[in-house]
């Protein structure tokens, strides 16, 4: 039988080198089911890790679209990753990013048709302001009422949801769409677009957004006293209180900045790829982005590294959809798949795994 | 009669509306108890909506199609054990990683499943029951899964409550240490409650693709899991409020509907959010007066456990 | 605008490196976008049909490509670029939600032709639009629905609220009046296009209602399934495909959306080059809206009278909306013996005189 011994420090090694054995094991699981279904598993792998990123056909467009898709989730996660940390469940960061959406488009659809260099800004703020209002409802009822943050935040997702087709059906709908549901294209008012900053790189501001946010989580992690007291209230909530921190402000500190974040990465991608509220518009951002915290470790740089992952897959597996015809199912299964790997190699990190004897429990 | 709406229709019509989150909810409060928080209670359904169905359409028995369904999802949670207790994963990102692996691997197993009809699950005859007044239609006319999620609640709160089973239980979902402390093996007791909460969590699934919606469509548990994690919540990690939780969220639900449909002057947008807004509001009130231990969650929920001897 | 010149240049560039791929086949390929899984039964799964018709039409003259669960947006924009760029000589985008990405990547790709469903922008030469008269069926489903409801009392499950939708509800609600005049309609908006619980709720609580006939605008066959447990009690219609599972139960009739007609059409004009930019909104005459297999629970003279009534709409004698019809705030729509325009039905956001309730907004 195998056993595992708990290393006393986390192996460099590994840490490193995990990621790397968790593709190469999904591409050997990942091939024996695209061979299942009757396709040729190399030309499958090649497609969903290699093709966005290399082939001549699609590189030069996929490469900085991975950018593109990988924003939201960078953006999304490292706000949740701080209250991960300190043991705050937001499982709701998908409403606070359709309320970023709503709360940034309509600032700017208030004011339509004026043109002004400060309503872009604006919106930004608005819709940063949505999400953190989103999120102010769980800390709020938490911190006063202490009820549980997971439920109040998961269901406000659907009440979201809801207010979204209201909106995109009444209030923010296109009066010149014919009766149609869907705002305006804000990509394409001047004023109000999120655009491309330069011409084929997909950077848009949510991308400047997305680093600028990575560079922040890290030095609040290490240098901020903020950054602290979230570490040492997830892992030691008693030390903490001693500490002198506040559980009811980290609550608030915690909800209210992945609130803020969310919203943000709604009002860039209203304003630019996705360019309208519609009935659709949020397509999972919130949820993929919590598998994404958990990815990198909780670690800002780590989540980099996830966001882009993930984007990888998604657009990578549209490939493999596009060109060999696999059916979208298996590729959501494939990324279930990698996911699996990547958390269950990580045990390498910390446990060190031995033959033994007997087996333990 | 109010509003236009029969009482006893609605009681009817919510009693089968609630089977498949009362199920997911109360196998998933079971785990937590034990002290795994497993978010991948969608998957897991729907992997049982469809196992359920296979089976029921193979084998031409809707009760075969139960136990199908149950089996594919605890083989699905098993993963989720596998890798939560044994390998030590993180528990709420490989339960949305068990969610997105589930709905995929779902869809691959039904595709040529779409547009067939299970055999039908009929309604159990309960004789003279059914010709009471009033409660004859809205209790006593359901088939025998809405009877069997009420005595799984009720089977599930007695084992918690008075077997020492439900002891041990609590206790690893309480202090994993203590336990291991006093001999109990805390790795095999978590992973048999993630099967048994794999097991409830496929039988709702089977339940809405035999019953409630009698077919396979992809993605036809819509999203039941989520709110069947959110009633053991609400619920406060017990399982008589999780029935009443899930009829509170059922019942507003069908509500809304036969409002609707009985033109009621109540805006339809409004409506529709009812039933999420009602049980945020009835938790706020719930844990506004009372006091903080009765609503506490296991104090290991969600933390791994490595015996280090 | 500044942004413009960037799309511009991107384009060329894009254009230049890639516009040869497309151009160096003898093979037309034919790509479509889906926005849910073939597997839906409904939408997706008869566009699908469509696309296998092309196939089986010209066989080894055209490849055929087609990408599920596509999300409305930024998702679309990418996955049709991608396509673009893979050499696709014609995409389908099969989803009102698509509009904006399809002029958008058109805009980038003039040599590839784009055929947008359901929408009503042909912002370049290379669009085009289509979409079915689905309302032309309803009117037949309509009044079936009046001669066979015993309690008077008919029911419609609504998805969303948009101009498609009224223009059906109404549709169907004329026609039941006409051959009824006591019929009363009760509307449930679902407030999705797909979650069959939901949709199996809403038809019981129609039925509790006494509701007898029900009419579904969702896309599964759900309300068919709970139906089928009064034991004949009250019938349906199947919606989008045949759903012919249910013909021995209660489903009396459908509406087929068959896209295979025109997207062989198109498809076949592509390649012998008589390709024109069109705005195509055909009906029962054209073939992209067939009426199911009336059965045997209608009686004879009920059937008879709803296959002329068809074969009227199809020869062009009997248009669905031909007045006097009044608003239902009663004032005038339609003066007798005229015929609606297309442009007031695609906007329509009004219910006729007769119906209860209020159009969501």
């Amino acid at each position: 039988m195998l056993r595992l011994e708990k290393r006393a420090s986390p192996s460099v090694f590994w840490e490193r080198a995990s990621p790397f054995l968790a593709v190469a094991l999904t591409m050997v699981a990942g091939g024996i089911m695209f061979w299942i279904l009757g396709k040729n598993p190399f030309e499958a792998i090649r497609t969903i890790f290699w093709d966005p990123l290399f082939n001549d056909q699609f590189a030069a467009y996929s490469r900085p679209q991975l950018l593109v898709k990988a924003a939201p989730l960078i953006l999304i996660a490292i706000g949740l990753s701080l209250g991960f940390r300190a043991g705050i469940w937001n499982i709701g960061a998908e409403g606070q990013y359709i309320m970023g959406a709503i709360f940034g488009a309509a600032a700017g659809l208030a004011v339509y048709p004026v043109e002004s260099r400060l309503i872009f800004p604006v919106m930004i703020v608005a819709g940063a302001f949505g999400g953190f209002l989103w999120a102010m409802i769980p800390a709020l009822l938490k911190t006063v009422f202490r009820t549980n943050e997971i439920l109040v935040s998961l269901l406000l997702v659907y009440v979201a949801q809801n207010i979204l087709a209201m909106m995109a059906l009444g209030a923010l709908r296109n009066p010149e769409g014919g009766g149609f549901p869907g705002s305006r294209n804000l990509s394409q008012i001047p004023s109000m677009a999120n655009p491309e900053l330069v011409a084929g790189t997909g950077m848009h501001w949510g991308v400047v957004a997305a680093f600028m946010a990575v560079i922040a989580g890290y030095i609040l992690l290490q240098r901020h006293i903020l950054g602290f007291q979230i570490k040492l209230a997830g892992q030691a909530p008693k030390a903490a209180r001693f500490a002198g921190v506040s559980p009811a402000r980290l609550v608030v500190m915690c909800l209210g900045i992945s609130g803020v974040l969310a919203g943000l990465a709604g009002v860039f991608e209203v304003t630019g790829p996705a360019g309208q509220i519609s009935i659709d518009f949020n397509v999972g951002y919130g949820f993929t982005a919590i598998i994404v915290a958990f990815l990198g470790r909780l670690n800002p740089v780590g989540i980099l590294f996830a966001g882009l992952l993930m984007a990888l897959t998604y657009i990578g597996g549209e490939l493999a959809q596009l060109m060999l015809g696999l059916p979208s199912a298996a590729i959501q299964a494939f990324q279930g798949m990698l996911l699996f790997f990547l958390l269950g190699t990580d045990l390498l990190t910390n446990f060190r795994v031995r033959l033994a004897k007997r087996e333990v429990a | 009669m109010f509003g236009g709406i029969d009482p006893a229709l609605l009681i009817a019509a919510l009693m089968v509306n609630s089977v498949p989150i009362m199920l997911a909810a109360t196998g998933e409060l079971v785990v937590e108890k034990a002290g795994v928080l497993n978010l991948g209670v969608e998957g897991m359904m729907i992997m049982g909506a469809i196992c359920g169905f296979v089976t029921a359409v193979v084998t031409g028995n809707p009760y075969f199609g139960f136990v199908g369904g149950a089996l594919g999802a605890v083989a699905l949670s098993a993963v989720f054990g596998v890798l939560t207790q044994v390998l030590q994963t993180n528990q709420v990102a490989t339960g949305l990683a068990l969610t997105l692996f589930g709905l995929g691997l779902s869809s691959l197993i039904g595709q040529s499943y779409v547009g067939i009809k299970p055999p039908a699950t009929g309604d159990l005859a309960l004789g003279p029951l059914a010709d009471i007044p009033f409660l004859g239609v809205a209790v006593f006319s359901h088939d025998w899964m809405v009877y069997a999620s009420i005595l799984l609640v009720a089977g599930v709160w007695w084992v918690l409550k008075y077997s020492r089973m439900g002891l041990v239980l609590r206790a690893v979902g309480e202090s994993h240490e203590a336990a291991h402390a006093l001999g109990y093996k805390v790795t095999r007791i978590r992973f048999l409650a993630v099967l048994f909460g794999g097991a409830l969590a496929g039988l709702g699934g089977a339940y809405v693709s035999l019953v409630r919606v009698p077919q396979w469509t992809d993605g036809i548990t819509a999203g039941a899991g989520w709110i069947a994690l959110a009633i053991v919540v609400f619920a406060s990690w017990k399982p008589w409020r999780v029935l009443a939780g899930a009829y509170l969220f059922g019942g507003i639900s069908v509500l809304q509907l036969n409002l609707q449909a009985a033109g009621s002057a109540i805006p339809v947008e409004y409506l529709s959010m009812a039933p999420y807004l009602i049980t945020i509001l009835v938790l706020v009130i719930m844990s506004s007066g009372r006091g903080k231990a009765a609503l506490a969650a296991p104090a290991c929920l969600g933390q791994n456990f490595h015996a280090s001897r | 605008m500044k942004r413009r010149t960037l799309l511009a240049t991107a384009a060329l560039g894009l254009g230049l490196t890639f516009g040869g791929a497309a151009m160096a086949q003898d093979k037309t390929k034919a790509c479509f976008v889906y926005v849910g899984p073939i597997g839906d039964g409904g939408w997706t799964y008869q566009h699908h049909q469509g696309a296998l018709a092309v196939q089986e039409a010209f066989g080894d003259k055209v490849e055929i490509a087609f990408q599920e669960n596509v999300p409305e947006g930024a998702d679309a924009e990418r996955v049709l670029t991608q396509m673009a760029l893979s050499g696709c000589n014609i995409i389908f985008t099969t989803s009102f939600g698509y509009m904006d990405a399809t002029n958008a990547v058109a805009a980038k790709f003039p040599d590839i032709k784009f055929e947008h469903a359901t929408g009503y922008k042909r912002e370049h030469p290379n669009v085009s639009t289509y979409n079915a008269r689905f309302y032309e069926g309803r009117a037949v489903q309509g009044h079936i629905a009046g001669k066979m409801t015993k309690s008077n009392k008919i029911g419609y499950i609504a998805s969303f609220p948009i101009p498609e939708v009224i223009m059906g509800i109404n549709s169907y609600y004329l026609h039941a009046k006409k051959v009824n005049p006591a019929v009363e309609l009760s509307i449930v908006w679902a407030f999705t296009w797909f979650d069959p619980a939901k949709e199996a709720d809403a038809a019981k609580a129609l039925i509790d209602q006494g509701v007898d006939v029900i009419a579904s605008h969702t896309d599964s066959t759900a309300p068919l399934a709970e139906a089928a447990k009064t034991n004949g009690a009250v019938i349906g219609f199947g919606q989008a495909s045949d759903m012919a599972e249910y013909k021995d139960g209660p489903r009396v009739s459908s509406i087929i959306d068959n896209w295979a007609p025109y997207y062989v059409k198109r498809v076949s004009a592509l390649m012998d080059g008589s390709y024109a930019q069109a705005d195509a909104w055909e009906g029962i005459a054209g073939g992209e809206v067939e009426i199911g297999e009336i059965t045997a629970l209608v009686p004879a003279e009920v059937k008879a009278e709803a296959e002329a009534m068809r074969d009227a709409i199809a020869a062009g004698t009997y248009h669905p909306f031909t007045g006097p019809i009044n608003k239902q705030d009663g004032s005038v729509w339609l003066a007798d013996g005229a015929v609606a325009p297309d442009g007031d039905l695609l906007g329509m956001n009004f219910y006729v005189e007769g119906i209860v309730g209020e159009i969501p907004q």
